[in-house]
């Protein structure tokens, strides 16, 4: 029953709207029960859907539904209609699985928020928009769930508005993806005019058969590259993902790690064969990718606030994913993404209960020896950690680093320097993450902890710890046994990958990268005393404080867009140009005032008035 | 003995201007009122020899018409002087100037 697929985005739509509408009137426990309960009915028949697509797949492994016609004017033909294949199947699964669990936690995270009806209003509709943006069989309706995504982090970032700040960063986030969005609209108007269609597929085949050769591939592809960059928070849009982290901590999990900020390498993965055609567009695909992974986990290197550790952590490994997508390792980018699905969503729900505990404290250096205090939560955050390190062997992480890495040196579009910046990015995420490990739950605790978590946090933890664990056995290099369920899975979207490289030198350093990159944090934490003299020599403390703001950027983006902008608006707030047509407006004005003078009220002048005039008039008329 | 025609008119003339001087002088709305009437009278006068000098009886056709337009005028024109005074306590034509700007 293929047909019952419109009802997997249709669900949380109508949890929006009953929470919408009658949300202020309901109790925290309906709520409660709508908000995860839309979300996990999308769930159980997402897992229904995936049984019925592995044991009785569809004609070519797509099945499409067409709901209604949409727009119908001249060559645009714009339905709404879902496309559910292999990728989007992937997607759909991570997006209501995950989903799920995180609104799960929700309902205690947000227990007792004055607007607790309002954030799973916002969740479900986030949710809705996003199953659109993967679903979709065209560009436009994907455009709709892609704005869709865009407002709700918009909405959930400043949920608590009262917070200016929280405000600044909503907006933040909101214009600087809408560059982003503007430069995806034009890309989507260049590929219609270009070939006339906006069916994804179908303008997939015209490309590969029209534009071969020409250079309007490179166009398209790089201007709906610009899209991916500013949604998925790259170089050199990456400036609003750590202010982002502004908003509630599962909103974090949800929309700022597992899902939206993932549609960037969704859309490049969706529209590959576009890509296929512009071997420039890759190249640049796959630098930018390395470049922000660095830049990225250099920056997570110096955070204190645990949640910003975690936002340029999220950048960085969406880095990875983009250097796979640019060497055109597709299925290596879809597998990192849902193993960084997996432990990401587990670090920031583990992060969340953190700062519960320690009553909205989310400075690391104020933290310390929650192992003993939170046994539970420990546990499964060092597994979301050794994942997000790729800990050999063991963890989901490893198995999807590692496809990554061994897929980038021989390609066409990658090399040896790209294969070198991932693992450098290796080893410093195993430094960061545990550096934050080290520091929130090593040592000694400072203060006292909240109460403990319930089930409702517990449960989704350990779902997710065990998922950042065993994930990545679905796919595993050829001398560990060469397992590829997932490549298989996804062998009806991408063409299969050949030139993999396995040499014993790229498995031992793929292994040695992230365990020197542990056993390095560990030395430095503890000879921090050593660490922190060092740390306030100049240099250092220079180096250190670029890092810690991200290096730089919102500074000359402020310098370089933002104060010309204001500036430029403070002229034009006096309204420069309409300036002309109100003097005519003022002249007009006065003369009225002038006419106004000779009304006095006595007749006798008005007589006087009109005896001048004939006078006048008639002298005229005898004398000319 | 026929009286010329250009001494009706030069005596309309003469009416006309006394009449205008009334109304431009006098500050009671009565005597303007009676002015008026004055430039009304000169100017069917003046109709009257026009007609007469060109032998057609439309001169006098027309002072029919003035003067049923000055009763009229009259009517309506004392009943404005009543409602003046009724507000004003006074006849001066210059007081009831609330009417300005």
């Amino acid at each position: 029953m293929y047909e019952l697929l419109w009802l997997v985005p249709a669900i949380p739509f109508a949890g929006f709207l009953v929470l919408a509408v009658l949300g202020r009137g309901l109790s925290e426990k309906a709520v409660a029960t709508i908000g995860a309960g839309s979300v996990g009915l999308s769930a159980a028949l997402t897992i229904y859907l995936g049984s019925l697509y592995l044991s009785n797949p569809p004609a070519d492994g797509v099945f499409t539904q067409t709901l209604w016609q949409w727009i119908y004017a001249g060559g645009l033909n714009a339905s709404i209609a879902l496309r559910l294949d292999a990728l989007s199947l992937l997607m759909v699964f991570v997006i209501t699985g995950i989903g799920f669990l995180i609104h799960l936690y929700s309902t205690a995270y947000m227990s007792g928020d004055e607007s607790f009806s309002r954030f799973f209003a916002y969740m479900n509709l986030f949710t809705g928009s996003m199953l659109v943006l993967v679903l979709s069989d065209n560009l436009l309706f994907l455009y709709l769930g892609w704005e869709g995504v865009g407002l709700c982090s918009y909405l959930l970032i400043g949920f608590w508005y009262k917070e200016p700040y929280n405000g600044y960063a909503a907006r933040k986030a909101f214009i600087v993806t809408r560059i982003g969005d503007t430069l995806f609209a034009i890309g989507l108007l260049v590929l219609f005019t270009g070939l006339g269609t906006i069916e994804i597929q179908e303008l997939m085949i015209r490309a590969s058969s029209e534009w071969a050769g020409s250079s309007l591939p490179v166009l398209a592809a790089a201007l709906l590259l610009g899209g991916a960059l500013g949604k998925s928070a790259q170089l050199p849009l990456q400036t609003w993902l750590p202010d982002a982290m502004a908003g509630p901590t599962p909103v974090s999990a949800l929309i700022h790690a597992a899902t939206m900020v993932t549609a960037g390498v969704y859309l490049i993965a969706r529209t590959h064969a576009l890509f296929e055609l512009a071997p420039a567009v890759m190249v640049l695909v796959a630098a930018i990718g390395a470049a922000t992974l660095l830049l990225g986990s250099l920056s997570a290197l110096v955070q204190k606030d645990i949640k910003r550790v975690l936002a340029y952590s999220t950048i960085s490994q969406i880095g990875y994913m983009f250097l796979a997508l640019g060497v055109g390792a597709w299925h290596a980018a879809m597998f990192h993404f849902m193993t960084h699905a997996f432990f990401k969503a587990l670090l920031f729900l583990g992060a969340g209960a953190v700062i519960l505990a320690m009553h909205h404290e989310q400075d690391m250096f104020k933290m310390g020896g929650l192992r003993k205090e939170m046994p539970f939560v420990f546990w499964t955050f060092l597994a979301g950690a050794a994942s997000l390190s790729a800990l050999p062997f063991v963890t989901a992480g490893y198995y999807s680093k590692d496809l990554v890495l061994s897929l980038v040196w021989p390609s066409p579009f990658g090399g040896g320097v790209l294969w070198a910046c991932g693992l450098a990015g290796a080893f410093l995420t195993a430094l960061y993450t545990f550096r934050m490990v080290f520091l929130t739950f090593f040592g000694e605790s400072q203060r006292g902890i909240g109460p403990k978590p319930g089930i409702a946090i517990t449960l989704p933890l350990l779902v997710l710890a065990i998922l950042s664990i065993a994930g990545g056995f679905v796919e595993t290099p050829g001398f560990l046994g060469g397992v590829d369920l997932f490549a298989s899975f996804l062998s009806s979207v991408f063409a299969r990958e050949v030139f993999q490289l396995e040499t014993s030198g790229v498995i031992f350093a793929g292994v040695a990268a992230p365990l020197a990159g542990i056993a390095a944090a560990w030395l430095l934490y503890s000879r921090r005393e050593a660490l922190r003299g060092f740390v306030q020599k100049p240099l250092a403390a220079a180096v250190s404080s670029l890092w810690f703001s991200g290096w730089g950027f919102d500074r000359v983006y402020d310098f370089l867009i933002v104060r010309p902008f204001l500036a430029l608006t403070a002229v034009l707030k006096g309204e420069p140009i309409d300036s002309p047509v109100n003097w005519l407006a003022k002249a007009s004005e006065g003369l009225n005032l002038l006419l106004v003078k000779t009304q006095t009220g006595k007749v006798r002048l008005y007589a006087a008035g009109i005896t001048i005039g004939a006078v006048l008039a008639l002298s005229a008329a005898v004398l000319l | 003995m026929t009286v010329p025609a250009e001494h009706a008119l030069v005596l309309a003339a003469i009416l006309f201007s006394i009449g205008l001087a009334g109304v431009l002088a006098r500050r009671n709305i009565i005597f303007m009122l009676m002015s008026i009437e004055i430039m009304l009278n000169s100017a069917g006068l003046a109709f009257i020899a026009a007609g007469y000098k060109n032998g057609q009886a439309d001169g006098q056709v027309m002072f029919i018409f003035i003067l049923a337009m000055a009763a009229a005028e009259v009517a309506v024109g004392l009943s404005l002087a009543l409602r003046v005074y009724g507000s004003f306590k006074s006849l001066d034509a210059d007081a009831a100037s609330s009417m300005r700007g």
